[in-house]
């Protein structure tokens, strides 16, 4: 059998697993074990299955064959006239696809889901059952619409994914919906999403109007062969794809909702706000490549942005108190580097870091969760500390994961994000389809950022796990190492926090482009840009030997001595005898930046004064004109109805009422008369009938 | 030569006859009676003219008004039945409730 | 004898006519329901032989198993039930408008003897055959008919049945003890 043709059922796994647990196990409420058997097997069977297809591929195809796998025609639009005064069939197959990108993506979202289901059974276990089961629903129906999204072959199947996991994402951080603020974070997210997904469609309907299909394999090598012919379309509909790619990967300006988002329970913010669906943005933009390359402006947006993002929510991420709003911008933070590599043409590293990231922020949200679980709830660092003697596992697994994140070798992290900013520099110092000063600034803001990071992710660990507890005594006593559910994802993880950045050694350690598993796997997603090439394909070849070894290796020196002096800088304020004094007194002076930082530069608030007050303002000026203009009308027509109706009210019971009146009259007094006829005697009646006859035959003769 | 005007006289003189007996008689079981004359009358016509035009459809006609005046004579009697019981006669003029 | 040989359908039907005449007149103007019901009994069995002078021998058969035999005996059995003599008061067994209604009656008829005679009706033969014949082979009124009611009126045929069995049903909640007909508050009896 070969699995690879058989890959539309990966999907439909977890689907069924949801449909069991949504339908049967939820409206019966059925026993706990029964619920998180049926999720294990939906999501451990999309995982099996979804690794034995991507082994057989390599084995018998080879990871330069793109599997595409044809279920049904989903949409057919009949022959529209597209730009260019040419026809195409507007027709869309449910098809999906396995390649080397798609594979992946399937790889480490299968398996890491499935991780998560392992450590739900143990975060969840307080839950009712119907709750509970309501929960593994959501998290299999979010596998199937991730997997959809990963393996669409087009972009209106990779949309339905995208809507998918919209929709789960909603339901997942409104799952405690019965608090108000939980479901307002969920229709935030679900809001801001939108605002996304309206430039996302847009793309999809510009892609079709410009090359008359939306499948990946016809539309990239169309591209890619002419580049100069596409270029300016291929730079609206990237900027329109990258607008997508902005809500749900939750960059500049769309961020505000991944920390609120956090509202969900904390296996959620791992595998969705963390590991999967917010990567979404990455895979697309990688996926789409060859647009983003052969239309240098969107590239250029792609990268600021990231850039941009990486450092500004890098530093709100070093103010903020409660654990999961750090990791919450950490991951908008990390979120930013993978674009800002996507931005710079390094299209393998964003993915690269998309699989680190996955690995090492689940991980930190785990662990994070697992803490929020001995605190009975509690999320505030601040009432935390000393939590290392109580449990080994989580502070271990940890820290390791906070090692990746800060890029220190060898963990996983480092390898991805020296790689992203290593080719930052190279952009810059390539002069990148000639904005290279802009480049220099990006791979500063990333090297800063690289900084904060690894402070803020320190004071995190230092708060938590150092010095003494600070919460009560009620508190302190009910302190636990979590159950092996929890614990065994991650120790799973934090092995792959330390070895995952294996995958992608870059050829300047080990010597040999061979070694860099990643780059050679993923080669066949980088189209290669068609004989007389523009500018761009020579830039972004430029960006890969621009940069002498000598040079790498003290870039190399650079990132990983600012992670570490990030780290010292935690290390001096939070940890020991002096912890919080330095804090203290930097906040005393710079009370106003503080202030800042800690409200999150006020995005919120300017949010809220713009776009909602002027919404808000916009209904009630409507309101208003409602009020006085419509109801102003309204009220004159009342007046003028009870001008004609008096008129009329006289006519009606003068004249209309008269007349009933006179008929009625009649029938009175005849009534007098008549009713004798009923003389109540069947033979009178009898007798009438006959001479009635009578009548009518002599009439018949007569006439 | 008996011929199908013999036939519509005699079946004339059994409706009238019938007729008469409706609206003459005060005994709800005499009236009845005389319905069923009316049903003969009716039922002589429809032989004499199946005979003279060749055509049997007529007769199967009288066979259905024989079936519809037995079921009439059910009911009827019926009705009589419960007149009967309810007022201790069967004069009709004693049933006047419909009086205006 | 010669007159009778030659003249034999006219007799019959003549003493046939007188007799079912007479039988309707005492249906009529008998006093006591049983004596009318006995007239009647003599109309239904002239009626019966005027229908085999005009070859209806199966409708004949009907007539009399029907209406003498099933017919009449409920009449019958209606007025032993309901105690004529005591119901029926010999005095005023007529109604009060009766000369009014036999001249109503009289001048109905009139009028359709006026309306209906006024054309000529002939006689037009071979109507015998026709009535004995089915496809061209002469086989007998019975199965002639017999043909005809399971062919051509095989729908109204069952539906005719549908009739009686409704009025069968309406005789017994009619005939029933408790119909509810006694009082109005619907007096329920075991």
């Amino acid at each position: 059998m070969k699995f690879y043709n058989l890959i539309w059922l990966i999907p439909l796994f977890p689907l069924a697993g949801a449909a069991i647990n949504g339908l049967i196990s939820n409206r019966m409420g059925l026993k706990k074990s029964f619920t998180h058997t049926v999720a294990l097997i939906g999501s451990g069977l999309a995982w099996l299955w979804g690794w034995t297809a991507i082994i057989q591929w390599m084995a018998d195809l080879g990871t330069h064959h793109t599997v595409i796998v044809t279920l049904y025609q989903w949409i057919s639009g009949g022959t529209l006239k597209i730009f260019g005064g040419k026809l195409a069939q507007a027709t869309v197959s449910a098809s999906f696809q396995l390649d080397s990108a798609s594979a992946v993506m399937v790889g480490f979202v299968t398996f890491v889901g499935f991780l998560i289901h392992i450590y739900s059974i143990g975060y969840m276990h307080d839950e009712e059952d119907r709750p509970y089961a309501r929960y593994f629903s959501y998290l299999n129906l979010f596998m199937f619409s991730m997997l959809i999204l990963v393996l669409g072959a087009n972009l209106p199947v990779m949309f339905v994914g995208w809507e998918g996991v919209g929709l789960c994402s909603y339901l997942l951080i409104g799952f405690y919906f019965e608090k108000n603020w939980c479901a307002s974070a969920g229709m935030k997210a679900f809001i801001t999403n939108r605002i996304g997904d309206f430039g996302f469609i847009l793309g999809i309907f510009l892609t079709f109007m410009v090359f008359g299909s939306t499948e990946f394999v016809k539309i990239f090598p169309v591209a890619a062969a002419h580049p100069q012919q596409y270029a300016s379309w291929a730079t609206i509909i990237g900027l329109l794809l990258f607008v997508g790619a902005m809500g749900k990967s939750a960059q500049i300006p769309l961020y505000v909702w991944l920390p609120d988002a956090m509202a969900g329970p904390t296996p959620v913010s791992a595998l969705i706000h963390a590991a999967t669906m917010v990567t979404a943005g990455v895979y697309m933009v990688v996926r789409c490549n060859v647009l983003f390359r052969i239309g240098p402006v969107a590239m250029l947006v792609v990268a600021i942005v990231g850039g941009v993002t990486a450092f500004y929510a890098a530093t709100i991420g070093m103010a903020q108190n409660d654990i999961k709003k750090v990791l919450a911008y950490s991951t908008v933070s990390q979120l930013g580097y993978m674009f800002l590599g996507a931005g710079v043409g390094a299209f393998v590293a964003a993915i690269f870091h998309v699989v680190t990231h996955a690995f090492f922020k689940a991980l930190l949200f785990l662990g994070s969760g697992s803490v929020i679980h001995a605190c009975s709830g509690n999320q505030d660092m601040r009432k935390m500390g000393g939590l290392r003697k109580v449990m080994p596992t989580t502070y271990w697994t940890f820290m390791a994961a906070t090692l990746a994140i800060s890029g220190i070798f060898p963990f996983a992290g480092f390898f991805s994000k020296d790689e992203i900013l290593g080719k930052a520099f190279a952009a810059g110092k390539s002069n990148l389809n000639g904005f290279g000063w802009v480049y220099y600034i990006l791979w500063f803001l990333g090297i800063a950022a690289a900084f904060i990071t690894a402070f803020y992710m320190f004071r995190l660990v230092y708060m938590t796990f150092h010095g003494e507890f600070r919460g009560t005594e009620e508190e302190k006593h009910h302190l636990h190492e979590s159950p092996w559910t929890m614990r065994f994802p991650l120790q799973v993880l934090g092995v792959l926090s330390i070895i995952g950045g294996l995958i992608g050694i870059p050829k300047l350690m080990s010597g040999h482009a061979k070694w860099n598993l990643i780059e050679r796997f993923l080669d066949p997603v980088i189209l290669p840009i068609g004989v007389g090439a523009g500018h761009a394909e020579a830039a972004v070849e430029v960006t890969r030997h621009a940069v002498s070894p000598g040079l790498e290796w003290l870039l190399l020196a650079l990132s990983l001595s600012i992670a570490i002096a990030g780290i010292l800088v935690a290390r001096s304020f939070y940890y020991g005898e002096r912890a919080f004094e330095k804090p203290r007194r930097f906040t005393e002076r710079h009370p106003l930046l503080y202030k800042v930082v800690l409200n999150k530069y006020y995005v919120d608030e300017i949010y809220q004064a713009t776009v909602i007050n002027g919404v808000v303002k916009l209904a009630r000026i409507l309101w208003e004109f409602d009020a006085r203009v419509i109801d102003g009308i309204v009220n004159g027509v009342r007046h003028v109805t009870v001008g004609t109706s008096f008129v009329s009210a006289i006519f009606d019971l003068k004249i209309i009422d008269g007349l009933v009146n006179l008929v009625a009259t009649i029938y009175d007094r005849a009534s007098h008369y008549f009713r004798r006829l009923q003389v109540g005697f069947a033979e009178g009646y009898a007798m009438v009938m006959v001479l009635g006859a009578a009548a009518l035959l002599a009439i018949y003769i007569i006439f | 030569m008996i011929g199908a005007m013999h036939y519509v006289i005699l079946s004339l003189i059994l409706f009238v006859l019938g007729v008469i007996g409706l609206m003459v008689r005060r005994n709800f079981i005499t009236v009845l009676m005389s319905l069923e004359l009316i049903f003969n009358a009716a039922n002589l016509n429809l032989i004499a003219f199946s005979d003279r035009l060749g055509n049997l459809s007529g007769q199967i006609m009288a066979i259905f008004i024989i079936t519809v005046a037995a079921a009439e004579a059910a009911i009827g009697l019926g009705l009589i039945i419960a007149l009967e019981r309810l007022k201790r006669t069967v004069n009709l003029d004693d049933a006047n409730e419909m009086r205006g | 004898m010669a007159f009778l040989s030659a003249h034999f359908v006219a007799i019959v039907f003549y003493v046939l006519a007188v007799l079912a005449v007479a039988g309707g007149v005492g249906v009529i103007t008998f006093k006591n329901p049983v004596h009318s019901a006995l007239s009647l009994l003599g109309t239904f069995l002239a009626v019966a032989g005027l229908f085999v002078l005009r070859h209806a021998e199966f409708l004949a058969a009907v007539q009399l198993l029907v209406y003498a035999g099933g017919i009449m005996v409920l009449f019958l059995f209606v007025i032993m039930l309901v105690n004529v003599k005591r119901v029926s008061p010999e005095s005023a067994f007529l109604s009060r408008r009766a000369p009014l209604a036999v001249i109503g009656g009289v001048v109905l008829g009139a009028l359709i003897a006026f309306g209906v005679l006024a054309g000529s009706l002939g006689r037009r033969g071979g109507g015998a055959a026709a009535l004995q014949t089915v496809q061209g082979h002469v086989v007998g009124n019975t199965e002639a008919i017999g043909w005809m009611l399971y062919r051509h009126f095989l729908v109204p045929f069952e539906i005719v049945s549908v009739v009686l069995l409704v009025a069968m049903i309406g005789a017994i909640i009619f005939g029933r003890k408790d119909a509810g007909l006694e009082g109005r508050g619907g007096r329920m009896e075991p």
